[in-house]
């Protein structure tokens, strides 16, 4: 696994509890092995997950997020992850127009018993991210410096971190 | 605040690939981290007294554990800092076994993983609060779907119980596959005498109401207060007066469907009623042969009907009942083996399937007990069983084990030499899979007191050759190929999902496996419940299951919906939305998002339309909270200042140390 040979880096995982969180168990108790690299924050339902929530991890530095909720139709919740589908479909669109590359960003839908799906998406992706490499960063000194980027952005010259 | 860490070894589970030490001392320099410690089994009870004691020796008021899912342990770790006086809310787990020790190799990587997951339930436990679980009344009625005869044991064992139940049957009769049986296996006894006391019983039991020809149109609601509505379909009889005399059956003109029953190997009238002990012994039409429903003139049977019960007008009806539990026994249906092109794709009409026999060896199937051959009604003298026919294959994508063929086929070796003594069965199989009580000692009767021939080995063709169809395949344990001239071929079709389970599925929010198997709450502790409170799994429709097992199940689940309903009232989950009133602006868009209509407008003292969550009907899947444009409502235990911690321990803010 060339994932596992190089630095790890900082991917962050939306699951949802009752059909990805228990997916991903299964991949664990089946001994699937994965790349670590992910990091996975549990929430109820892929209907709870705040476009704004996977903004923050990747204007926070993160080098990739990943979503994974219930199939369609199989909402432990009825209709949570249309919900979801809705959002974060948009926000993939969106998001090269705030700068992000939208290949760092991914939803699937894994059910409970897809342990070895699970493996397969979690494997692609970190394989995905670490030919992205890790995020570009930036990083100025001081506030003072951010404004002389700001000035320099508004004046249309290249933003530092997208070439 | 204090928190105290508890890291678990989980034997070598976890320290196998995890320095639970080392992740224990980083866990103390966390912010508000007063206590960390190692641990070898936390759940275990000297584990779970070592928190208990910690809690109250270090004066903590939150509890970070540090061991396998919170889908496993969460409730366990609840009920331990309960005792310890603490809010169960005030705790958080970290899932360092399925997510970390069993999936990653490194040690070193796998360490700093679980360090990392620890400090997000730090950093979340840091934002909890104590939650308050409301109360609230259930409906004490069950509902059962499906009246095979796990669903028939999990019917009555609730009525029994002293429950109302309802009982939805998609077919014209209740029996399921069972009634369909000659006889059963490993006593050899009567399949109807065994079953058809306890179909009676259903229609007879005071608390049980029977609706047959219906399926379940819609599901709403939550555990202890679902809405069901069900749909009953025409019937073009008026069955409260119907006697079931069977006149119409008798003189119905229209004799071109196939009958389902009897697995099509006869016609069937367009009215009728399946077979002598169905319940509710009832005639039914069917609309699609009917000549006066298809072409507008007929109506013998209304003519014939001594009671007049025949109305060509009837409609669908919807019945909408309330109930506290579910009972899914859904069943099974068989594979179809005309994908194999090995078997003829049914070129052949000696090519049977395994149920085809069954209704063939019954007395009261079609040809009323005698085994004759499809093609030219002769008594056959050899007999071909071929074993594994959707089961333990990948290439038709069943690579399960259906679990009960090796047994029915033997069975029906017995039987076939007992029909006609003169006769010779051969029995292809890959292995004998025959655990259970009695079971292999049948095997072996059916080989050697009944002389039937077994062949290790799969069938590679089936050829017509002068009336006999020839057999060929291999014999792997002589080493040999084998052809064997047989006058009837009988194929073990394996067992896969119910038609339409998946669909079902959907409406009642459980979830099917791949193979259209509804999935248990756990493989081993939690076999008949479901992810969906209130919702229980009993027979085949959880996996293929023998009569036996299926029983078992079926009462399994009766005893899961009376402990339900034992209680006078349920706890609702008090992880539930809030509203705060100050910041909503009463837009509403909660109200139209909320999959369970638990949200609904009020109004402020000064008349202003604000958001109300009512706290029994939420399920807490947070739909609202990010629908809300104020951040006004907000899921208790997952609010987003709580899951924005978790990444921001995950990702600390760059742009400027003082961000937040």
């Amino acid at each position: 696994m060339p994932a596992q040979d190089v630095r790890e880096l900082r991917i962050v995982g939306f699951l949802c509890n009752w059909c990805s969180y228990g997916g991903a168990d299964t991949a664990g108790v089946s001994r699937f092995t994965q790349p670590t690299d992910l990091r996975v924050i549990r929430v109820p339902c892929s209907g709870r997950i705040d476009p704004l929530f996977i903004v923050r991890s990747l204007m926070n530095g993160a080098d990739g997020v990943l979503v994974s909720g219930c199939h369609p139709r199989d909402c432990h919740y009825a209709e949570g992850n249309f919900y979801a589908r809705r959002r974060l479909e948009m926000l993939k669109r969106f998001l090269p127009i705030t700068g992000i590359d939208a290949r760092r960003f991914e939803y699937t839908w894994v059910s409970a018993s897809e342990g070895q799906r699970w493996q397969h998406v979690v494997t692609e992706f970190t394989r995905r991210i670490h030919e992205l490499g890790p995020a570009p960063t930036f990083n100025p000194a001081s506030e003072a410096d951010w404004n002389t980027l700001a000035v320099q952005a508004g004046q249309g010259q290249t933003c530092p971190c997208h070439g | 605040m204090r928190i105290g860490v508890f890291i678990c070894h989980c034997g070598s589970n976890i320290a196998g690939t995890v320095d639970c030490p080392s992740v224990a001392a980083t866990a103390l320099t966390y912010p508000d981290v007063v206590f960390s410690t190692d641990t070898m089994y936390a759940c275990s009870e000297p584990g779970q007294d070592a928190i208990i004691q910690a809690i109250k020796d270090k004066n903590l008021d939150g509890v970070v554990v540090a061991s396998c899912t919170p889908r496993m342990h969460e409730p366990t770790f609840r009920r331990t800092v309960e005792r310890a006086g603490l809010n169960r809310y005030m705790f958080e787990m970290a899932n360092i076994r399925e997510h970390v020790s069993w999936i990653g190799k490194s040690k070193d990587l796998n360490t700093g993983k679980a360090a990392e997951l620890v400090r997000m339930a730090v950093e979340k436990l840091r934002r909890d609060k104590p939650l308050i679980p409301k109360r609230f009344e259930t409906v004490k009625r069950v509902l059962v779907i499906g009246g095979g005869v796990a669903g028939i044991q999990a019917a009555l064992d609730c009525a029994d119980g002293g429950q109302e139940v309802i009982m939805v049957e998609r077919e014209q009769t209740i029996g399921g596959k069972m009634a369909k049986l000659d006889k059963t296996f490993p006593t050899v006894d009567c399949s109807s005498c065994v079953l058809g006391p306890k179909m009676v019983d259903i229609a007879q039991h005071p608390n049980i109401t029977l609706y047959a020809c219906s399926e379940i149109e819609a599901v709403g609601g939550y555990v202890g207060n679902f809405q069901i509505t069900i749909r009953k379909k025409a019937t073009y009889v008026n069955w409260k007066d119907c006697t079931g005399c069977g006149l119409c059956v008798e003189k119905c003109p229209s004799r071109k469907l196939p009958d389902k029953f009897n697995e099509n190997l006869c016609n069937a009238p367009s009215i009728n009623i399946p077979f002598p002990q169905a319940i509710p012994k009832k005639a039914a039409i069917n609309a699609e042969s009917c000549i006066m429903l298809t072409k507008g003139k007929c109506g013998l049977c209304a003519k014939v009907c001594p009671v007049k019960c025949i109305d060509f007008e009837q409609k669908d009806e919807l019945i909408n009942v309330d109930v506290g539990a579910i009972v899914v026994a859904t069943g099974y249906d068989l594979f179809d083996w005309h994908k194999y092109p090995q078997y003829g794709e049914g070129r052949y009409p000696d090519v049977i399937t395994s149920m085809q026999y069954e209704r063939m060896l019954s007395a009261s199937g079609p040809s009323g007990g005698h085994v004759k051959r499809p093609s030219d009604g002769k008594e056959p003298k050899n007999v071909v069983f071929i074993q594994c026919v959707g089961s333990r294959d990948k290439s038709v994508d069943r690579p399960y084990c259906s679990g009960f063929c090796c047994m029915y086929t033997a069975k029906q070796t017995i039987l076939t030499k007992d029909h006609i003594p003169d006769s010779q069965s051969y029995v292809f199989y890959m292995d004998i899979r025959s655990p259970g009580k009695l079971y292999d000692e049948f095997v072996r009767r059916a080989m050697e007191e009944y002389g039937a021939q077994y062949v290790r080995g799969r069938v590679a063709m089936i050829y017509p050759k002068g009336d006999k169809l020839i057999v060929r395949g291999a014999d792997t344990l002589a080493g040999t190929q084998v052809e064997v001239p047989a006058d009837l071929v009988v194929l073990a079709v394996g067992a896969e999902s119910a038609k339409g389970a998946v669909q079902l599925g959907e409406k009642l929010r459980v979830a099917p496996d791949q193979y259209g198997f509804f999935v248990e709450s756990h493989p081993k502790l939690k076999p008949v419940e479901t992810n969906t409170a209130g919702v229980f799994l009993a027979g085949a429709c959880q996996g293929p299951k023998d009569i036996p097992a299926s029983v078992s199940q079926g009462s399994a689940a009766a005893s899961k919906v009376l402990g339900l309903l034992s209680k006078k009232e349920l706890e609702s989950d008090p992880a539930v939305s809030r509203v705060n009133p100050a910041r909503c602006v009463g837009c509403g868009k909660c109200i139209q998002t909320c999959p369970f209509g638990a949200i609904k407008e009020v109004q402020d003292r000064f008349g202003n339309p604000k958001a109300e969550v009512i706290d029994t009907v939420c399920q807490g899947c947070g739909i609202c909270t990010v629908t809300c444009p104020q951040g006004a409502i907000q899921l208790e235990h997952f609010t987003d200042n709580q899951i924005l911690a978790e990444v921001n321990a995950l990702c600390p803010p760059k742009m400027f140390a003082n961000y937040e």
